[in-house]
């Protein structure tokens, strides 16, 4: 293994846990170096037990810990009742839970917790389903409590993320499965009618064929039955629906030609006049359902449907009688004490009782500094608790709050469902009336010249101008780009997202965790060198206060050692700390406190200034940091679409927002997660279509009510709210990119449209002149549905790589 | 001639065998995670190996 060295000439020190880049090299174990001291823990354990090979299948593998808010409390796993609705099976010496494990992403992983018996006894066995990323464990509860190994996972890194609700995804599934089985049928029927059809397509003759021919065409036929009647149900039932609702999808002409290509064939077979098109209409279907099937194709992984429900916790300590216990959050009712530890969500809007309190609204209203309470103050649901314990009084009921009432609006309750906007559902239209009246032509010129050819023609026309090829153009293309931006760390919940974002022409961001970084890690340090002794003796003092400012130093210090030694501590507010550690004297506050001399200056809010033995060292920028490379993209955005912002923070960034990023005049400060979805509604009544942007609770209703949704996170494992799409944070500036491609696959569709419809045309033609055999329908229309596919899916791959779609 | 239709229906047979093993396969979730399996498979030697090498490895230390 190369070690790479401490003194770090301008190469990088990287984690050996979980790769990220080291700030400093104070944390050390075995000669390895780890960005905070949750990587090192969980390195440590590892090592313990000799699961070494973790780091040796996969270079960094862990998942880091710096983000990862600990302490999740999971004393709700010990009530029984919860217990049952987890586990799967449960007898007394064997349990049996499957678990989501968002930070499963590599192979080490897999082989880790697959191993996890050797890590703690009672652990009978691990199944890791890597595309799900879940994993179904079996432990002994006579050994270990389910508590015990939830806890476990969280400090190996993994925490599982459970929801009561966990059981409903599984119709998706079952779903999934009967398009594989479908496919698999279709595929099946195809071969083998396709078989049996070669002596017809090479013309053989003799004196046994007639009794041959009629085996095989029995054959076929008894082949079909699978695919007309269980194979092609769903394209009877989509026709059915929505030519109920007055309109013409795609599946209509698609119903229309599969019935004719059946009953023709079936007429031709049972006469004894032919042996009908029964391949064509089983390589239709096979094709169609393999588009379907790509279609369908989503990201496992990942969950676009989350609501503030698995957000917030699970069960939370209800004071009852002097005496601490656990309750879901349904049984919460009004005037219900409850304690919330550190780092806890709170779960309904409340009156505080404890004397103070600095709760993290960031997620639910985007603002980006901590919040100071006092005793009595109305805290809202949604924030979090940074700090001490507090303990408050439930005002209102959990579905009742300021924040969780955003999901009583309408727009959560519809199902978005806009089919008919689709490209090729509005081409369908006029597609079907085309078709159906050049059937109508032909049959009646036919009239004329030879009266029995009259229903040939007619189900011939109708026959070859089935959409297949049609219908595989978007998929395909889509399909593709879905995966050119998986790749790129964009996901998109199905690939009718690609042909939309098309349409786009505002698009609306939100502040704080979108074009900002969320958190305060990587805190900025401007002055003289400290070194870890120092280091240690500021941390140890900002731990002391609970001014949201010495947080925040607090977590970006998070990486320095412990220190003992507060010898005094006074803290002043509005000005600084003054404190002395170890026989040394630190003040850390603002700028005048701390005497940097620097006055002159505005003093920009987010700044702390430290000096020691009165020496005046440097300051912590504390204040927003910006994503970088979007003023470039927003440059780039701007003259192509509305951009616009809407933030629920104050208007202290104001400044730095309209210098660099977007026009004054488009910028929406103060706004509340209500505000930002009346906002895009009041744009699309505009006619605007909108692209929502945005990260936190508070965006929740915009990204619903949005023409497109992107949720923005900085780790695709976390938590994001519903949405259309979700994009990893670090690639948000490749969004123009992004957005260009999908212009172009747009235009790749369309020229597969019209390959297709040459090929139909052809195929037409020929029907019209009545020359359609069954071989000339056998070799169309499988050619017309193979050059699609194969047309799009290179271009699209082959323009990825040539406008560098890869490279972030 | 009845040769022919014969190995139609043999063939027939052996096809619907396989449609029926693929429908097994695909209700009993064998499509469901296409990457672990095959990462699985390489676990086990692995481990192996390196328990031996690190006990050596270990062994060297002592000495």
């Amino acid at each position: 293994m190369i070690e790479i060295s401490g003194s770090g000439i301008g190469q990088a020190l990287r984690c050996y846990h979980c790769g990220e880049e080291c700030d400093n090299n104070l944390i050390k174990s075995d000669s390895k170096h780890f960005c905070c001291h949750g990587c090192k823990t969980v390195y440590g354990i590892l090592n313990e037990s000799g699961l070494t090979q973790y780091y040796q299948l996969e270079k960094n593998p862990g998942p880091s810990q710096k983000e990862k808010p600990k302490g999740t409390n999971f004393d709700f796993l010990d009530n029984p009742a919860i217990q049952q609705s987890l586990l799967s099976f449960s007898s007394e010496n064997f349990q049996n839970i499957s678990l989501k494990l968002p930070a499963i992403h590599c192979s080490s992983c897999i082989w880790l917790l697959e191993n996890l018996h050797l890590l703690k006894q009672g652990i009978l066995d691990v199944k890791v389903n890597f595309s799900k990323k879940e994993a179904l464990i079996s432990f002994n509860p006579g050994l270990l409590s389910l508590k015990e190994v939830v806890l476990l996972l969280e400090r190996i890194g993994y925490p599982p993320e459970i929801n009561l609700q966990a059981g409903n995804g599984k119709g998706k599934n079952t779903e999934g499965k009967s398009l594989a089985v479908k496919m698999g049928v279709a595929g099946f029927c195809f071969g083998n009618i396709m078989l049996l059809s070669f002596p017809e397509y090479l013309g053989f003759t003799g004196e046994f064929t007639t009794e041959l021919k009629f085996v095989f065409s029995y054959l076929s036929l008894l082949l079909a039955f699978p695919i007309v009647f269980y194979c092609s149900r769903d394209y009877y039932l989509s026709a059915f629906k929505s030519l109920k609702s007055g309109f013409v999808n795609i599946d209509v002409p698609i119903t229309l030609g599969i019935v004719v290509l059946f009953l023709r064939s079936a007429y031709e077979i049972v006469s004894g006049t032919g042996i009908g098109y029964l391949d064509s209409l089983a390589g239709l279907l096979f094709f169609l359902l393999i588009g379907k099937w790509l279609q369908a194709k989503t990201y496992d992984g990942l969950s676009f449907e989350r609501d503030y429900k698995s957000y917030f916790p699970i069960s939370v300590t209800k004071i009852k009688d002097g005496k601490p216990t656990h309750v879901t959050l349904k049984e919460i009712g009004t005037g219900d004490r409850l304690h919330i530890r550190n780092n806890e969500i709170i779960p309904s809007d409340a009156k505080l009782l404890s004397n103070e309190a600095v709760i993290d609204y960031s997620f639910v209203n985007g603002e980006a500094t901590p919040v100071s309470c006092a005793k009595g103050d109305h805290i809202f649901a949604g924030g979090r608790e940074v700090g001490k314990g507090i303990e408050i009084e439930v005002i209102k009921k959990v579905s009742q709050s300021y924040l969780t009432q955003l999901w009583n609006n309408e727009v959560f309750k519809k199902t978005r469902e806009n089919f008919k906007s689709l490209l090729i559902n509005r081409i369908s239209q006029y597609f079907t009336i085309i078709v159906l009246f050049i059937a109508l032509v032909a049959a009646v010129s036919w009239y004329f010249i030879d009266v029995s050819q009259v229903w040939m023609v007619f189900t011939a026309v109708l026959i070859v101008a089935c959409p297949c090829a049609l219908v595989l153009s978007s998929p395909f293309t889509n399909g593709n780009v879905m995966q050119v931006f998986g790749r790129m760390a964009f996901y998109l919940k199905n690939s009718d997202i690609v042909e939309k974002l098309n349409e786009i022409d505002t698009i609306v961001f939100d502040k704080t965790g979108t074009i900002t970084h969320n958190d305060n890690h990587g805190l900025e340090y401007v002055g003289k060198g400290l070194d870890s002794d120092q280091l240690a003796r500021i941390k140890c003092v900002v731990g002391n206060s609970m001014h949201p400012l010495s947080l925040a130093v607090y977590n970006g210090l998070v990486s320095a050692p412990d220190k003992a030694g507060l010898e005094e501590y006074t803290e002043i507010p509005g000005r600084g700390i003054c404190a002395k550690v170890g026989g040394h004297e630190i003040r850390v506050g603002s700028a005048e406190f701390t005497g940097s001399g620097s006055q002159s200056t505005k003093q920009p809010f987010g700044q702390v200034h430290v000096m020691m033995d009165d020496v005046y060292f440097g300051y912590f920028n504390v204040g927003t940091r910006y994503r970088k490379g979007l003023k470039t993209l927003f440059k780039v955005l701007k003259d192509r679409y509305a951009v616009m912002l809407l933030s629920g923070d104050s208007e202290r960034d104001l400044e730095t927002v309209t210098a660099d990023y977007i026009n004054k005049n488009n910028v929406h400060f103060n706004q509340s997660p209500q505000d930002k979805l009346d906002f895009i509604k009041q744009l699309q009544a505009e006619g605007k279509k909108v692209l929502m942007i945005g990260d936190g609770l508070n965006d929740a209703g915009a990204l619903r009510q949005s023409d497109i949704g992107i949720a923005v996170t900085d780790d695709v494992a976390n938590f994001t709210p519903a949405s259309d799409a979700i994009l990893l944070g670090s690639n948000l500036k490749m969004l123009d990119r992004f957005l260009t491609f999908g212009k172009f696959a747009n235009k790749i569709v369309i020229a597969s449209f019209i390959l297709s419809f040459s090929y139909n045309l052809v195929g037409i033609g020929l029907a019209v002149m009545g020359f359609l055999e069954p071989i000339a329908a056998a070799i169309l229309m499988p050619l017309s549905s193979i050059s699609v596919v194969l047309f799009t899916t290179m271009t699209i791959q082959f323009a990825a790589k040539k406008r560098k779609m890869f490279e972030p | 001639m009845i040769i022919i239709v014969l190995l139609i229906f043999i063939s027939l047979g052996l096809a619907v065998f396989f449609l029926i093993t693929y429908i097994w396969a695909v209700k009993s979730g064998q499509y469901e995670d296409t990457y672990s399996p095959g990462i699985r498979i390489l676990f086990d030697d692995q481990l192996k190996n390196e328990e031996k090498g690190d006990s050596d490895e270990k062994k060297n230390i002592k000495e």
